[in-house]
C-alpha cells in the first residue's frame, strides 16, 4: 500500500515546496517509487524547482476533468529511475479541484507507487484542505518564529479533525515537524525560536531540522532539488530527514553556531 | 390613522409555518352519555391535563353506523370538561356542514401515526432526576481554532492547549499540560466551578462569565505556575496548587 504524505504548512513560504522536492527526490534515490503531486493550483512552482517546467503537457486538473490520463500527465524525473511530478495548472483557477475527482487521482496512484508526496498550496483553505485530505502522513514545514508556530498548530489541528481518516475513525494522520530556514545565530541572538521551543508548544516528533542556506535558492534556480547537492547543509539536513521519514535513527545536526575552523574559513566548510 | 402609519411600508406581519403539539380527541362512539361520564372519569385523574387544553375532535374514526352525532353538544360538552375545540377532523359531508354552521375549521382526516397520550400519573410529572454524565476526557493536543466543550459535566484535558484553542465546560475544567488557549467554565453560570492547571500560561480564563485575560494573568505573580481558579463574588482567585 502507498504511503500518502502531505507537505503542509498553513502559513505560505515557509518551504514547502522545497521541503516536498527534496523529499520525493530523497525517498526514489532510496530505491522508492514516488510521484510528487502540486496542489498549488494556479501557482504551481513544483516543476520549477524540480526542473521539469518545460516538459509539462497536461496537469492535475486536466486528470481530473478527463481530459488526459493520468499516464499522459506524469511527468518522469530526467535524473532518477522512480521519480515523477505530476504538475499543477498555472491558468485553471482552484476550484477546478474537487474532492472526488482529488480522491481518485490520489487512489489512482497508491496503486502505482510507494509514495504520494502532496505539496499543499498555504493557507487552510479548500486547496490545502484537499491536499491534506488523503493523507497517511503529514510532514509540518514550520519555521522559527511565532506567526509560523501558530499557523503550523492550526493546521494540525484540521489534520487531527478534518482528514478521511479522522471523518471515518481510523488512525489518526502520522504528523512529523520539519523546523525549516533555521538559523542558530539568530536563534542564539533570541531572534528567532530554537528548536526546542517549536518542539515544546507543537508537541510533535521532529523529522529535521533544515538551515537556512545559500543552498537552496542556488539549487532552485537550477531546477535541482536541494538534496542532490550532497556537499550542502541543507542538502544533508533533507537527506536526514528522509532517513528518519524510513525508520532510521539519525543524530541531528546544523542545530548550533558553528565557529568556523582556520581550515574550514580557508576552504569554506561543509557543516 | 396618522399620515406616518399610512406611509410606513415596513411588514405589520409575518406567515410562520410551525409545528404544533396539539391533542386529538379521537371519538370510536356516537353516544354523548358515554362520553361524558369518561371524560369525567379522566378529569378526576389528571385535572391538570383539562384545563382549557386546545383540542382537535376527531370524527372521521367513528364506525360507519355511528357517524350520526349533534355536533353543537358534543363542542359544548367538551367545553364543559375544560377543553376547547379548535377544530373538526372529518370528511363525512354532515360533518362538514355542522362545521360551518358552528364556524369550525375543518382538518382532512390524519394518516399520520399518533402517540397515545397517558395520563395515567396522577401528579405532574417530577423534573428529571439529574442525568449523570461522565467527565470528557481529551488525550490528545488541542489546537489553535479548536473548541472542546462538556456539556453537563467537567472537562479533563491531558495535553497541551494551544494559543487559540478554547475549552468549554459547565463544570470544572482541568489541564494536565501547558494550558495556552481559553478556558472558560461553569458556562451556564455555575459560581463554583473551577480551573486546575499545571501551568497558567492561558489566553483567557473565566468562571460563570466573570474572566481575566492574558494581559492581566501576566501580571500575576502565579503565571505559568500550576494554579486553581476559583470565584469568590465576581472576583477571580488565583491560587497555587
Ligand atoms: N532552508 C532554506 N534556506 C534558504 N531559503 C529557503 C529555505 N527553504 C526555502 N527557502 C526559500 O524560501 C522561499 C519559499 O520556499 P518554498 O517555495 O519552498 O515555500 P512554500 O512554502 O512552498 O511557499 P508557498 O506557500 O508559496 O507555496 C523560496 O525562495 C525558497 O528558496
Ligand atoms: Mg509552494
Amino acid at each position: 500500500m502507498a504511503k500518502i504524505i502531505v507537505v503542509t504548512s498553513g502559513k505560505g513560504g515557509v518551504g514547502k515546496t522545497t521541503t516536498s522536492a527534496a523529499i520525493g527526490t530523497g525517498l526514489a534515490l532510496r530505491g522508492h517509487k514516488t510521484v510528487i503531486v502540486d496542489f498549488d493550483v494556479g501557482l504551481r512552482n513544483l516543476d520549477l524547482i524540480m526542473g521539469c517546467e518545460r516538459r509539462v503537457v497536461y496537469d492535475f486538473v486536466n486528470v481530473i476533468n478527463g481530459d488526459a490520463t493520468l499516464t499522459q500527465a506524469l511527468i518522469k524525473d530526467k535524473r532518477l529511475e522512480n521519480l515523477y511530478v505530476l504538475a499543477a495548472s498555472q491558468t485553471r483557477d482552484k476550484d477546478a479541484l474537487t474532492q472526488e475527482g482529488v480522491g481518485k487521482v490520489i487512489d489512482e496512484l497508491g496503486k502505482n507507487f510507494e509514495y504520494v508526496i502532496c505539496d499543499s498550496p498555504a493557507g487552510i483553505e479548500k486547496g490545502a484542505h484537499l491536499a491534506m485530505y488523503f493523507a497517511d502522513e503529514a510532514i509540518v514545514v514550520t519555521n522559527p518564529e511565532v506567526s509560523s508556530v501558530r499557523d503550523s498548530d492550526r493546521m494540525l489541528g484540521l489534520l487531527a479533525s478534518k482528514s478521511r481518516r479522522a471523518e471515518n475513525g481510523e488512525e489518526p494522520i502520522r504528523e512529523h515537524l520539519l523546523l525549516t530556514r533555521y538559523n542558530p545565530e539568530r536563534v542564539t541572538k533570541g531572534e528567532m525560536l530554537g528548536v526546542e521551543d517549536v518542539e515544546e508548544i507543537l508537541s510533535i516528533r521532529l523529522l529535521g531540522v533544515i538551515p537556512e542556506s545559500q543552498a537552496v535558492l542556488k539549487a532552485s534556480n537550477q531546477g535541482i532539488p536541494v538534496i542532490l547537492d550532497d556537499q550542502s547543509d541543507a542538502g544533508q539536513a533533507y537527506s536526514d530527514a528522509v532517513d528518519r521519514l524510513l525508520g532510521k535513527e539519525v543524530a541531528h545536526r546544523f542545530l548550533d553556531v558553528k565557529k568556523p575552523g582556520f581550515l574550514q574559513r580557508l576552504f569554506g566548510g561543509r557543516e | 390613522m396618522s399620515q406616518a402609519d399610512l406611509t410606513d411600508q415596513s411588514p405589520a406581519f409575518q406567515l410562520k409555518g410551525s409545528m404544533l403539539a396539539i391533542t386529538v380527541l379521537e371519538l370510536a362512539s356516537n353516544d354523548i352519555e358515554r362520553l361524558d361520564e369518561q371524560l369525567a372519569a379522566k378529569v378526576e385523574q389528571a385535572p391538570d391535563f383539562f384545563n382549557n387544553t386546545p383540542l382537535v375532535l376527531a370524527l372521521d374514526k367513528l364506525p360507519e353506523a355511528a357517524r350520526e352525532i349533534d355536533i353543537a353538544a358534543l363542542v359544548s360538552l367538551c367545553r364543559k370538561h375544560r377543553l376547547r375545540t379548535l377544530a373538526l377532523r372529518a370528511s363525512e359531508p354532515s360533518h362538514l356542514e355542522a362545521a360551518a354552521v358552528l364556524d369550525l375549521p375543518v382538518l382532512p382526516p390524519s394518516g399520520a401515526r399518533e402517540r397515545q397520550v397517558d395520563l395515567s400519573s396522577k401528579t405532574p410529572a417530577k423534573p428529571a432526576e439529574p442525568v449523570y454524565r461522565p467527565t470528557r476526557v481529551v488525550t490528545t493536543p488541542i489546537r489553535g481554532g479548536q473548541q472542546v466543550y462538556a456539556q453537563g459535566g467537567d472537562l479533563i484535558v491531558l495535553a497541551p492547549v494551544s494559543p487559540g484553542a478554547e475549552l468549554l465546560a459547565d463544570g470544572n475544567i482541568h489541564v494536565y499540560g501547558p494550558l495556552r488557549g481559553r478556558a472558560l467554565a461553569g458556562i451556564k453560570g455555575d459560581t463554583s466551578a473551577r480551573i486546575f492547571c499545571q501551568q497558567l500560561t492561558a489566553e483567557m480564563v473565566s468562571i460563570a462569565g466573570q474572566y481575566k485575560v492574558a494581559e492581566d494573568l501576566r501580571r500575576d505573580p502565579l503565571w505559568a505556575e500550576a494554579v486553581q481558579i476559583s470565584l469568590s463574588g465576581d472576583v477571580l482567585n488565583i491560587t497555587r496548587l
